[in-house]
This record gives structure tokens, sequence and C-alpha cells, in this order.
């Protein structure tokens, strides 16, 4: 089966609409078994995990821990939760075949927490899709953000 | 004892307070860019950073822009980023490796070292207009304690061996991880803001009261992923003991008992049951190069120590060299690092930097709840002049030890502050 931009784009919106509404654990259910998200640093942004510090480099079960401590109100950066909104754009898809849809997306995410400035985060997302069954699920989530440091942008302390 | 009019230091009495001016006053913030950080040696960077002749780094440091590199000559070198002809930046790009650097503005030509090599139309210059005087503009001093880089400002400091006092001992720790006795600097900086006063990182660097409360979500992570750890004993508010040392000059450390694993070399679930023999292989060539006892002080203890007044390295499940710059007397600016053995393996080091994400940087599980924090204290410090003072007493009672969750090495902090001030803040503020 071949998916089209169309079908991929839908999926972002869905997988943002979950993201924003922080209902995390149906976003949870987007992902594979074996799903990454890595957020490399502001300064090495094609950097590898195995040598370069990364932002973020959570396996499957880091990501689930992530989403187990985002849920708790001790997770205090973010207690009261973030009002987030995410724009999609620019989607493009840049391989696909049997099994895999990998695509890029330009994104910019806005952040608003009581009393604070607003806080933009502007990158581009890579995906893995995974084609299943009946449903896209993501394998591989790689956020790249263009900010030269996190500087204004703080801590990365919800999903982006 | 050494009070000053923003730090009550009464041992007698039992009381230690600090101010709360001293974290939202404009004047107290100029005072320490004179008192302390023109003065004080303060990190620049590592010495890996610098490979070859020629690379450079260009750093901020105490408001100045510095270019921070290796000369032609091998030589490390901290030059003023600012032409000799009208001040502007001579090197933009944050990192790289130069032969030399071209002043864009009007062309003006330094090599690696520093040397000014072209003036263009220099024949208009008048005849006392000595080229070899024009050179980049040194930092006063540079000196380096095994790999980490030191400037200061003020030339007639004291030398930076005797400065880091008790510090050398716990940089030895960090750096006898390393079987050749050299470090590297791992690529990918973690550069981010926090809204809240500088002093108050450098409390909550080595501040382990903390912990249960602020990174509740962290110890269910790591109890979750399998790490078990004990009842504190009485006493105690953590699974291990720890104490607060006052290693002279402004620095301190805790100095803890680990119970959260060492990628050197003591092993936790969540590094993986494949991982077991190659940190036994760790763990055998500490206990051959450095003895049973020294190999157990590396592996099985963890620290936090403090380098009077902003550098902070984190020696726990990984190793953390934290440096941080007020921007403003409500916000800072802090670069992190991590550092591993130079000859580390490659899964070793893959192992490292994970585990460093388990807790540290901006998307950790316990670092955005402790900038969280600091911005919190720092939001209810706008009360500072219905509630005047800040208690730091825990642990002052105490005739022995005092713990890591006391606060005995907050106040060695405070006490060289207090000393650096001098009695009269407002008056340093205004030289």
């Amino acid at each position: 089966m071949t998916v089209s931009r169309g079908e991929v784009e839908d999926f972002l919106y869905r997988e943002a609409a979950l993201l924003d509404e922080w209902r995390l654990d149906e976003w949870l259910d987007l992902l594979t078994e074996d799903a990454v998200y890595r957020i490399p640093p502001n300064d090495q942004p094609q950097g590898e995990i195995g040598n370069t510090l990364f932002t973020i480099a959570d396996d499957i079960a880091r990501i689930k821990a992530r989403i187990v401590r985002l849920k708790s109100r001790n997770a205090h950066a973010e207690f009261p939760h973030s009002r987030t909104r995410r724009m999609i754009s620019n989607v493009r898809i840049l391989e696909q075949d049997d099994h895999t849809v990998t695509l890029a997306a330009n994104f910019v995410i806005y952040r608003f927490r009581r009393n604070e400035d607003i806080r933009q985060y502007v990158g581009t997302y890579h995906f893995k899709l995974a084609k299943a069954a009946s449903d896209l699920k993501i394998a591989e989530r790689i956020v790249r953000l263009d900010a030269l440091e996190l500087a204004s942008l703080g801590s990365v302390s919800f999903i982006l | 004892m050494t009070s000053n009019q923003y730090v009550i230091d009464e041992p007698d009495k039992m009381t230690f307070r600090v101010n709360r001016r001293t974290l939202v006053d404009e004047a107290v913030l100029e005072a320490e860019r004179r008192r302390i950080f023109d003065t004080c040696w303060i990190y620049v960077g590592h010495d890996s950073e610098l490979a070859a002749p020629g690379d450079f780094r260009t750093r901020t440091i105490c408001g100045r822009p510095l270019i921070f590199c290796r000369g032609a000559d091998g030589a490390v070198k901290a030059l003023l980023n600012s032409c000799r002809h009208r001040a502007a930046l001579v090197c933009r790009e944050s990192a790289g490796n130069a032969k030399r650097h071209v002043c864009f503005y009007h062309g003006w030509v330094y090599d690696a070292d520093g040397n000014l090599t072209i003036v263009p139309g220099k024949e208009s210059y008048p005849p006392n207009f000595d080229q070899s005087k024009f050179g980049l503009t040194s930092v006063p001093r540079l000196e380096s304690y095994r790999d980490f880089w030191f400037v200061n400002f003020d030339k007639n400091a004291m030398p930076l061996v005797d400065y880091l006092a008790g510090a050398k001992e716990y940089i030895d720790l960090v750096v006898d991880q390393s079987p050749s006795g050299k470090m590297h600097l791992i690529q990918g900086t973690q550069e981010y803001d926090i809204a809240a006063n500088w002093k108050l990182l450098v409390e909550n660097s080595f501040d382990d009261y903390h912990l249960l409360s602020t990174h509740a979500t962290w110890l269910k992570y790591i109890k979750d992923a399998g790490v078990e750890f004990q009842a504190p004993e009485a006493g105690h508010l953590l699974p291990s003991h720890g104490v607060g040392i006052d290693l002279g000059n402004g620095h301190a450390v805790i100095d803890n008992v680990n119970f959260r694993g060492r990628p050197v070399a003591r092993w936790i679930p969540i590094y993986g049951e494949e991982s077991k023999p190659e940190i036994a292989v760790i763990r055998d060539e500490l206990v051959e190069r450095l003895g049973a006892d020294r190999a157990a002080r590396v592996a099985d203890t963890n620290r936090n120590l403090v380098i009077f007044p902003n550098l902070v390295i984190n020696d726990g499940s990984s190793v953390t060299i934290r440096a941080f710059h007020p921007l403003a007397v409500d916000r800072m600016r802090v670069t992190a690092w991590a550092l591993g053995p130079t000859e580390e393996s490659e899964t070793a080091r893959a192992r490292r930097l994970d585990s460093f994400l388990t807790f540290y940087g901006p998307g950790g599980f316990a670092t955005p709840d402790d900038v969280e924090a600091l911005e919190c204290v720092q939001a209810g410090l706008k009360t500072w002049r219905e509630i005047e003072w800040s208690e730091l007493s825990r642990g002052i009672n105490k005739t022995g030890e005092q713990l890591n969750t006391d606060e005995l090495h907050l106040r060695a902090f405070w006490r060289q502050w207090a000393r650096h001030m001098g009695n009269d803040v407002a008056a340093a503020a205004a030289q």
C-alpha cells in the first residue's frame, strides 16, 4: 500500500492534537513497541546518540517512563500543564517502501504558562512511520530545533 | 564567622541567614561582577575541546566575548574577542579551526596566536604606530588544573592551584576514572537560561535536601526501573550516607555513598544486563591501577562539587560540567557538557550519555524540575521587602560531620560571597 501525503498529514495533525490536549496515553498508542524519541543538542543537530550529548534520547521504555512522569502532579516543570499549540507544515514524504514511510515536516510550537512569556519552539520533525495493519505507527521521532541554543526556551519539559 | 549586612553568620547563636536582597537587587549583581567575577578564577573550557593548533571556541565569560583557542605553537590561549582597531568581534563562529582571524570591518588580520599580521593601508598610520603592540589582548591570567582551564581578570590573583584548595582532591577523583588521566569533553552542548539569580543554582547544584520532594518523579522512575535502595538510616532523609564538606575558598562538595548507579563502575538495571561484563572490566582496571580502596572511592561514591563562584562538576550518574553566568539579577545562562574518559569504548560512552539524560539536562527527568524550583524561588522573592531573610541553618547545631541534606556546604559558599563583597555592598556596586 502506498501512503499519500494527505494521509501522513492527517496522522501528524491527529498526533499534534493528542499532545496539545495532553492525551498522553492515547499518544503512546501511536508508537511502535520499539519507538525512539530524540532531540539532538542545538549545536549538533546531526549528532549521533552514541557520541553526542542529546537533549532527549528516549527508547520506548524511557518514553513510557516520561509519560508516567508527565502525568504526575510531581512533574513540577509541567504542573500545572503548559498550554501548547502545534503548527505543522511543509510535510514531505522522503521515502517509502512496503513497511516504512520516512517524512519531514516543519513545526512551530507555542507554549504558554501562567505569568510567563510565550515560548516558540521552531524546528523540523523527522519521522519514520511503520505501516501497521490498519494504521501508521511512529517508529522514530527526531525533533531538531532551529534555535542555536535553547537559551530563553529553557527546559524541554513537555513532548516536543 | 563572616557576616556582612546581607549574611548573618552567628554560629554561637546557631543562626545563619541570607538577606533576600542579594537575589533581587541589580546593585548587588553589579558589585558581584566587580568583586567576585572579576577577581576569582572562572572556568573557560576543557583542554580536549582544543584538539589541534588553530582550534577555537568562542565563549562569553564574565560578560566578555573570548576566543578560547590553541595557538600555532600548541599553547592554549584566552584572547579578548575584540579588534584592537575599533573593538568589533574578530571571530563570529562558535567553534572551528582557523589559521587567522579577520576583522571584517576594516580588514585587520590576526594569526592563530593573536598577533596582528595585516593592517590594510598601513602607510597612513603615523611612525609611532607599532603593529607588534596591537595583537589581540590576552585575558590577564589563564591557568589549568588537570585540563580544566580557568581565566582570571585580576592579574594579581593567587595561583589557580592555591585557589582551588581542597577542590583539587575532588577533581582528581573525577579524572581518576580515566586510565590515562585524560578526560574528554563529549560533543553536544546544553545551553539554557533559568529565570533566577545565579546563586540559586549554586545552592541547588549541591543541595540534597530537595531531592525527595523536587525529584519525586525521578526517584519513582529509577525505582520502577529496578534500582533497589534501602530505607534511610535514622537521622537521614536519603537511602545512603552522604556528607557536606567545606573545601576552602568558597568551594564545597557533597560526598555521597552511591545508591543511584555509576557508569564507572557500579551497575544498575537501567544500564541493561548486557552491560554487566563491561562494567566489571572497568572496575577491574580501576582496582588494578588505583588499588581496591581508591577504586571504591572513585566508583562507589558520587559527588557534586561547587568551585566558587560558578562552576559545578557533578560526578554521579555521569560527569556533568555546568558553568553559569548572570545575564541579569533574575536570569542566568547555563552551559552544561558531559565528560568521559578519553579511552572509553563506544558502548561505555553511549551508556554514560544515556545515564546522563536520566537525570540531567533540559530534557532530563530531574533538571527541568530544578529549573522550575529556582524560577518559583525567584517569583517568591518579589516579597523581599516584607520577608527579608532566607534560612540556611540546617545542621549548624551538629558538632561532628554534617549531612548532604544539611547546609554546611551552602554556608561555605555564602561565607566566601560575604568575604568578597565586604561590608558595604552598595559602595562596591558604585565602584
